[in-house]
């Protein structure tokens, strides 16, 4: 056990699944297009372009923050964070900073300390010792929570990042897939000795899966135990993750490159949110959602958590039951066990198959009990089995039934009358 | 032809009665730029193709059209503007070399509806880089020298904007006023000027120097011809979210005129001073009624100036960077840099405090005097510079002097309210003197109201230079 | 207030990323520290409870409705913008 307490904070990004950009009626969904053709004067960062607000990216932001008990600003303002990059066409990024939409908030008992809105830069590529800029992203719209640093593990921060992306695809404001870079992680990491927050953090950089996450805050924690174990002091610094080496590297930053020079955007006036907000109805989250099923349909927490986990299937097999409840356990079953949900992309039509299956013809009862005779009748020695107490081939004594009657025997009765065969048998 | 009209209505009658036509028009005043552009240095770019075949259509609309002029407000009124602002397809500079061959892909808002109103474009006016100066002599491409006397400014930063007028170049311009950049060409030129209320008309396609206190507007030579203009560009589009549609709130019939007192002090001309009393005699004939007013903060306009609109400029800036348009940014000129880092110094961690916090809040109590001093009178009237235009060079060494003559300018930036800048004489040195009339926010009507009034008590006829 | 530094400009040119000579250094550091000596006037200005202003208009909630507008998007001038390799990665 490490004597060092590890305290994580993390900052996500999420890329809402708005029209358009943040600031501009440009596409805002960029992926596959070809570069640089979904720009205008606003985005590109013309002379003389201006910028306006998407109403969709704030209510999409709000929404985020009710469902994790944000409390939401007064006023809201946009502010200019200011600092030189070529993939920035304005050379500041507009953003939040003392009014973001959401203070506070709460998810999995991990505390959240702001969710703000703000736009992204462009794209950069390297080839052959030059950057090639990609404007498409320019301007798009960003929903970005900052945690408080309440992460002490690795799983931790999984659980907590897996419900985020969860309850972000049930409110359906966006994909929140990591590896298109709808979802971005970034995990502040440091060591202590006392729980209390150290005079360094280093941050972790461009993770784009959840398995990169997990490997790379490992194998920054390994690094840091081991230069604090041997006496080293650790750097404010930004470290990406390489999956070769399986450790981290250092990015070098600029000098004073955190002086943002921050200030108020005028050309954006500020924004007033007051309730009813206009977000539209609060769908049921995940957590409601489990608690509802399990309370409801009584089934397993495994069973639960596949169907929560898949919004269209959990309402797919809600859609069932309410067809036919029932089948419940049928359905449950068919769908976890054999994804028979997928071959019915209608629950009616699902619904309408297990119905079949289950309302078979089954053989009459004088076919049943003239196959019951013959196979008692041909396995003696099983007979004698099931006399001395081996209760369990009566499994196999069922199946050979069926055989005789092709699958066509209700196991049920099947069961009862074998044993009530075998009883009298063994009375004799 | 010989003399060019030189108001709208004149220009729109003659055109109507076929006095001449649209393509006379523009050839007259090809001939005045040919003839005297090259000594004073007044556009930079001289559309004359487009010129001509926007003339072509004025022409056809006019001959085919009854109520041609009523559906075309600006139709056959040659425009010329500012550099800073930008038209598609067509050079636009800023004044600066970092934009010297820049073509850009859209036009600004203000451009484009005074075209669809029928205007004529002739050309791109010199200015100070970046708009930054009050003479015109910070202009990349060399100063724009004062049609009246070509030893002294044009007043600036739209330095071509007036000149242009003076000289016989344009019927009307565009300019944008940060802190007196349209008033004060008008002013050493002999013009009309609106500085409007900001938010009036939209800034999209102009570039930004400092974005809380820049707006855009017209000069010409008559109020009336101002007013078409504004009614023209004002109003929303859509692009620019700071933009209010335009009410008419109250017609005023007799008017109160405030005099602050802290503008007439030690420092400003006498015979300016003179200048503005005349005036004052000239609205008293017509019954408005004068009384002194206080507007105590007034001193610090020029600090909170110098230290929102340099910040604002570092930042609107910073996309010169060479990347996607344009020269990077060691094309930069002095002033442009200076203002940069000025900015950059006063946003800067352990400074955003006292400085460009600090100037916000004193921005706001200047506010504050200025909508309570409107609850007691319906304009202010005030000079629009402390001396007529000056000798080319004179102040230029000395930043802090050119800086202080923007005081006068600096009260209607910050509090956001529109000024008309009105003609009113000439100084024994042969230069152009006026005044400014500033109101509350929207109140355009008012001060176009009494520029009609003043401009009917004197006889007022439109002059140019040559 | 303390007199501005050369030192002082050559940071504030690095934050507005502007490359200066030394000879320019030289010039500015005066003349901006006239400027700022001045600006600095406003310290004895009384602000207290008073609120910032950041512009002028008193609008609020100037929203867009979130559709893609054909019209204002521009042809593309190129397919990637170019510069050379940057060294170091951003903030």
């Amino acid at each position: 056990m490490s004597k060092y307490i590890t305290i994580i904070g993390l900052e996500i990004h999420i890329e809402p699944n708005t029209n358009s950009k943040m600031f501009c009626s440009c596409p805002q969904n960029h992926f596959g297009a070809k570069p640089n053709s979904q720009t205008c004067p606003i985005c590109l960062g013309l002379p003389g372009a201006l910028p306006i607000a998407n109403k969709e990216a704030i209510n999409k932001t709000i929404k985020l923050g009710l469902a994790l008990g944000s409390k939401i600003s007064e006023v809201s303002r946009f502010y200019r964070k200011h600092y030189f990059y070529p993939d920035l066409p304005k050379s500041f990024q507009t953003s939040q900073k003392d009014n973001p939409f959401c203070v506070g908030g709460e998810l999995m008992g991990f505390k959240i300390n702001h969710i703000h809105l703000e736009e992204d830069a462009g794209k950069l590529i390297h080839q052959d010792g030059n950057s090639l800029i990609d404007f498409n992203r320019s301007g798009c719209a960003l929903i970005e929570m900052v945690t408080e640093p309440v992460f002490h593990s690795v799983e931790d921060v999984l659980k907590f990042t897996k419900e985020l992306q969860l309850i972000a695809r049930y409110l359906d404001i966006s994909n929140v897939d990591m590896e298109k870079g709808t979802m971005r992680l970034e995990a502040n990491i440091s060591l202590s000795l006392d729980g209390k927050l150290p005079n360094y953090k280093v941050e972790l950089k461009n993770i784009n899966s959840f398995k990169f996450l997990e490997k790379a805050i490992n194998a920054e924690i390994e690094r840091q135990t081991t230069a604090l174990d041997s006496g080293q002091k650790l750097a404010q610094e930004t470290r990406g993750y390489d999956e070769k080496t399986k450790t981290t590297f250092s990015q070098r930053t600029k000098a004073d490159s955190h002086d943002y020079r921050y200030f108020p955007e005028a050309d954006l006036p500020p924004i007033t949110s007051r309730k009813p907000y206009a977000v539209g109805p609060m769908p049921e989250l995940p957590q409601q959602k489990r608690e509802r099923f399990e309370e409801t349909y009584k089934l397993s927490k495994d069973y639960i958590e596949i169907l929560v986990s898949d919004l269209s299937r959990a309402n797919y097999f809600e859609e069932c039951v309410k067809l036919d409840p029932s089948l419940t356990k049928s359905i449950v079953e068919l769908m976890i066990n054999k994804n028979m949900d997928k071959d019915y992309p209608e629950p009616a039509g699902l619904v309408k198959k297990i119905k079949e299956i289950t309302n078979i013809e089954y053989a009459s009862e004088s076919d049943l009990e003239e196959a019951i005779r013959e196979v008692v009748y041909e396995n003696p020695d099983i007979i004698t089995s099931y006399k001395n107490g081996k209760g369990q081939v009566i499994g196999f004594l069922i199946g050979q039934v069926q055989k005789k009657l092709n699958g066509n025997g209700d196991p049920k009765i099947i069961n009862i009358k074998l044993t009530e065969k075998l009883h009298v048998a063994t009375q004799h | 032809m010989n003399n060019i009209p030189l108001t709208i209505k004149e220009t729109q009658e003659g055109l109507k009665s076929k006095k001449f036509s649209a393509v006379e028009l523009v050839d007259s005043y090809l001939a005045q730029i040919k003839k005297y552009n090259d000594e004073y240095n007044i556009f930079l770019t001289v559309t004359e193709e487009e010129a001509y075949e926007q003339a072509k259509s004025v022409n056809q609309l006019i001959n085919n059209s009854e109520n041609a002029f009523e559906q075309y407000p600006l139709l056959g009124v040659t425009t010329a503007h500012k550099d800073i602002f930008l038209t598609k397809g067509v050079r636009t500079t800023a004044g600066s070399k970092i934009l010297e061959s820049y073509i850009p892909q859209y036009s600004a808002t203000a451009v484009r509806r005074i075209e669809r109103a029928g205007g004529i474009m002739i050309g791109k006016l010199n200015c100070d880089a970046f708009a930054h100066g009050s003479s015109g002599e910070n202009s990349d491409f060399g100063t724009t020298l004062n049609p009246w006397n070509k030893k002294y400014t044009s007043g600036g930063s739209s330095s071509g904007s007036g000149a242009a007028l003076s000289a016989n170049m344009s019927l009307i311009t565009t300019g944008t006023d940060t802190c007196g950049s349209i008033r004060l060409p008008a002013n050493y030129g002999y013009s009309v000027a609106l500085k409007p209320t900001y938010g009036a008309v939209s800034r999209y396609g102009v570039i930004a120097m400092a974005s809380s206190l820049d707006t855009v507007g017209p000069l010409g030579r008559c109020v009336d011809d101002i007013e078409t203009v504004f009614n023209v560009i004002k109003g929303k589009d859509g692009l620019d979210g700071n933009v209010k549609n335009y009410e008419n709130n109250s017609q005023k019939i007799k008017f109160k005129i405030g005099i602050p007192k802290e503008f007439f002090v030690g420092g400003l001309d006498k015979e300016i001073e003179k200048n503005i009393q005349e005036v004052i005699k000239t609205y008293k004939k017509e019954d408005v009624e004068f009384v002194e007013v206080s507007l105590p903060s007034t001193k610090y306009g020029i600090s909170v100036y110098y230290i929102i609109q340099p910040a604002e400029v570092s930042s609107n800036l910073g996309r010169f960077d060479g990347i996607r348009y344009g020269n990077d940014r060691n094309s930069f000129g002095e002033e442009a840099k200076r203002r940069i880092m000025l900015g950059s110094y006063v946003l800067s961690a352990g400074y955003y405090d006292a400085y460009y916090e600090k100037a916000m809040k004193v921005r706001t109590i200047i506010k504050n005097e200025v909508d309570e001093v409107f609850t007691k009178v319906d304009a202010l009237i005030a000079p629009v510079a402390p001396t007529p235009a000056f000798k080319i060079g004179e102040k230029a060494s000395d930043p802090l002097a050119m800086y202080l003559t923007d005081i006068y300018a600096a009260t209607a930036n910050l509090s956001g309210i529109p000024s008309l800048a009105i003609p009113s004489g000439f100084s024994s040195k042969k230069l152009p003197l006026g005044f400014q009339l500033m109101g509350p926010r929207f109140s355009e009507h008012n001060l176009f109201e009494l520029g009609r009034k003043y401009h009917q008590e004197i006889d007022y006829k439109p002059k140019v230079a040559f | 207030m303390a007199k501005l530094t050369k030192k002082d400009v050559k940071h504030v040119a690095d934050l507005s990323n502007l490359t200066l000579t030394d000879e320019e250094i030289a010039k500015f550091t005066p003349q901006l520290d006239k400027i700022i000596e001045f600006i600095a006037t406003l310290s004895e200005v009384d602000t207290t409870n008073v609120e910032p202003t950041s512009q002028t208009t008193g609008l609020t909630n100037v929203l867009r409705e979130d559709e893609i507008k054909v019209d204002n998007m521009l042809m593309p001038e190129t397919d990637y913008y170019k510069v050379p390799s940057i060294l170091h990665n951003r903030s």
